[in-house]
């Protein structure tokens, strides 16, 4: 039996690549089809958030958070909010917090279909890429209708939202919710219990309990791993305790618990929930003013906090610390996809290189919220 | 079951004595300051503890003051729903402490962060290098007294306004 | 003036630049550039509803296939030394579309200590597409603009240094 000689490659899965979570770089160490190691290099979109909080102020800092995460930016605006609004005592009116909570949840539909249909892109099928981005168009239109942009809001302020919702627009969005319940269901049908989807999905990326606290992951990736946690019925903030909803937990049903189809049946069914919540928001929001008496020149006394809020990739944490001034002292935002990359390095040994997009795509990671 | 974090507070500085240097009951989250020298056995005992049970550190951040860096983590208990905030004190030049990438995981993508950011040195740390910043960037960016550079690579920084005044009266 | 006409049915009269022009404007094939919230705009132009395609513009993964690079996102100082690299990697002719405020001039991230103030201090740009971030009927106008510009090259007329006089 003649002996081969055979030496370990290193390739650059370089930061420009058809995936699209953003410019991400790895270096791989494989034994031919099979990695050692994934190494992350990240760092290509890092645009000094935190520091230019310190240059504009409080208030001016607003459209900045829809940049750290930009596919759910709501939440980010939603952060911000309430960490300034936690540092100065302002309570933020009722129907406030039920515009924040629509406007939030609609965006959490928004990014999860956006992450399912790029989840089926990197693994090869285009076609449900394409339908979830006609049903984002629909969602963009209306959000558009109610704050005037479709990708960086800018529509929450210190103390409650910008603009109230515009007459006709409840009828539209449960016109559009129920146009949605069936397509979610087509879905399903066209891509979640393909053979060869399940087939790519499962037994990837397995990530236990333990390993998941230990590494700080949040969101869907814990909440895959079989951790019934959920931060807006847990540590309840803003109108979300009005509300009766269901937080989904990974089963183990295709795979081991914990794995790739896990984390996306989570986003698939917590699609269906964020329905829920959006029906009972839009049939018992109160009426009263949108926005609290904020003075345009915002002084929060000197002190520190931290603000925990449920993005759509999980918890992203806030914590603001002020001096006094108008201008914010330091800014720190720790988000679900900083931790996840963390986690990636272990995770890719063994793995297959076609696995590594697999294993980035069920984590859901988004390059701004990594280098912020 | 949840303690408050006052209650934890009274609970660390019962076991540690006088290597917790001050309970601070600040609005709106006190905190404790303790040793940087006590780091690892703080931490060790808070996610040991069957009481405190702090089995995730949720965040870990550095703030630059005019005369001192602090470190500052956020620690959370999933099965008792307690939190808690733990500091540290280091001086500006050098600072430096060890790793709590034994105890707890997520320590190491957030101490590189400081590291890049802040300069703060982590002994014991299995991989400190930059992480945000490109590899050969001089300078931690987020101190109060960093200048920024005028040029990278042979790229300026600096971007004249194409407005051209005609009223000479405003700036 | 009609590009092509015919007399009879088997001949046809134009101008050899406007048949080359009109083939490389009918089939742009765009490198896949997305680097920030300019990238899921230009998905979404992509996308079924303001649809690119009808164009002829269609998303290629590798510099080496593309004619088109469609900057879309904050260019930083790390990333410029690669945007560098990619660009030298495109075959000739090859146009560049600054796309977002970003791009053309660093945007809302002028005060930024890592950002590059505009991706025209290392690439050549021609077409500018100002928004944050701009909609894709904003970006398709752009690239019309793009095939207007490529309408009006003249190759055949060479200045003495060999280069085509645009």
């Amino acid at each position: 039996m003649s002996t081969f000689r055979t030496e370990e490659m290193t390739l650059n899965m370089g930061p420009q690549h058809p995936s699209t979570h953003g410019v991400l770089r790895f270096i791989v160490r494989a034994d031919g089809e099979v990695m050692r190691e994934a190494i992350p290099d990240v760092g290509y979109l890092h645009r000094s958030i935190e520091k230019i909080a310190e240059k504009v102020g409080y208030h001016g800092f607003m459209p900045y958070t829809d940049r750290v995460d930009y596919v759910c930016a709501m939440f980010t605006n939603q952060g911000w909010g309430m960490a300034s609004e936690k540092l100065a005592n302002i309570e933020v009116p009722k129907r406030g917090e039920y515009c924040r909570v629509i406007a939030a949840e609609f965006n959490r539909l928004a990014s999860h279909l956006l992450s399912v249909g790029t989840m089926g892109m990197d693994i090869g099928a285009m076609t449900p890429f394409t339908h979830a981005i006609r049903e984002r168009e629909m969602i963009n239109d209306l959000i558009e209708e109610l704050c005037g942009a479709r990708l960086t809001f800018n529509y929450m302020r210190i103390g409650g939202v910008a603009w109230d919702l515009p007459p006709g627009w409840r009828e539209k969005a449960l016109a559009y919710l129920d146009h949605f319940d069936p397509i979610l269901e087509e879905y399903n049908a066209l891509l979640s219990f393909n053979k060869i989807y399940i087939e790519r999905l499962a037994n990837i990326g397995i990530i236990s309990l333990e390993e998941a606290i230990s590494y700080n992951l949040v969101g869907p990736n814990l909440r895959g791993s079989g951790m019934k946690w959920d931060i807006r019925k847990d540590i309840p903030y803003s109108a979300y305790p009005d509300f009766d909803f269901d937080v989904p937990v990974g089963s183990g049903e295709w795979g081991r618990l914990g794995d790739a189809m896990d984390r996306y049946m989570v986003r698939i069914r917590e699609m269906k929930e964020s329905v829920k919540i959006l029906r009972q928001a839009l049939a018992q929001i109160p009426a009263g003013p949108v926005l609290a008496k904020v003075p345009r020149n915002f002084k929060p006394p000197a002190g520190e906090c931290q603000i925990r809020v449920e993005s759509a990739r999980g918890d992203m944490g806030w914590y603001a610390v002020s001096d006094g001034t108008a201008y914010p002292w330091r800014v720190h935002v720790r988000t679900g996809s900083f931790a996840a990359m963390g986690i990636t390095q272990k995770l890719s040994q063994g793995l297959m290189i076609a696995d590594l997009v697999t294993l980035i795509a069920s984590l859901d990671v988004i390059a701004p919220e990594i280098d912020r | 079951m949840s303690m408050e974090p006052l209650q934890i507070y009274e609970r660390v500085k019962e076991r540690f004595g006088d290597r917790v240097l001050e309970v601070s009951e600040k609005k709106p989250d006190p905190f404790i300051v303790i040793d940087p020298s006590a780091l690892v056995e703080v931490g060790t005992f808070m996610r040991d503890d069957p009481e405190l049970a702090m089995d995730c550190l949720s965040n870990e951040s550095g703030v630059d003051y005019k005369d001192r860096i602090e470190v500052v983590y956020h620690l959370f208990s999933y099965s008792r729903r307690h939190g808690a905030v733990m500091k540290i004190k280091l001086p500006r030049d050098n600072p430096s402490v060890t790793t709590l990438e034994e105890v707890w995981k997520s320590a190491n993508w957030m101490e590189r962060e400081i590291f890049d950011l802040l300069g703060v040195t982590f002994e014991g740390h299995s991989d400190l290098r930059r992480i945000l910043m490109p590899e050969d960037w001089i300078g931690y960016p987020l101190r109060k007294d960093f200048v920024e550079p005028t040029e990278y690579h042979g790229i300026s920084t600096i971007r004249e306004s194409p407005i051209i005044r005609l009223d000479s009266k405003k700036k | 003036m009609p590009l092509l006409n015919t007399l009879p049915d088997y001949v046809l009269t134009t101008k050899t630049d406007e048949l080359l022009n009109w083939m490389r404007k009918s089939s742009i094939w765009y490198m896949l550039f997305g680097l920030a919230c300019c990238a899921i705009e230009l998905m979404h132009t992509g996308g079924p509803r303001a649809d690119i395609e009808r164009f002829g513009a269609t998303p290629r993964a590798s510099a080496r296939q593309s004619d088109l690079m469609i900057v879309a996102g904050t260019l930083t100082l790390k990333m410029a030394l690669r945007t560098r690299l990619l660009y030298d990697q495109m075959p000739d002719p090859k146009y560049v579309i600054a796309m977002g405020s970003c791009a053309s001039c660093g945007g809302l991230f002028q005060l930024a200590y890592s950002v590059c103030d505009g991706v025209d201090k290392i690439l050549p740009v021609d077409v500018y597409v100002p928004g944050c971030p701009p909609r894709p009927e904003a970006l398709t106008e752009g690239l019309l603009k793009l095939q207007e510009k490529i309408m009006s090259e003249r190759w055949l007329a060479r200045s003495s240094n060999g280069v085509a006089a645009a």
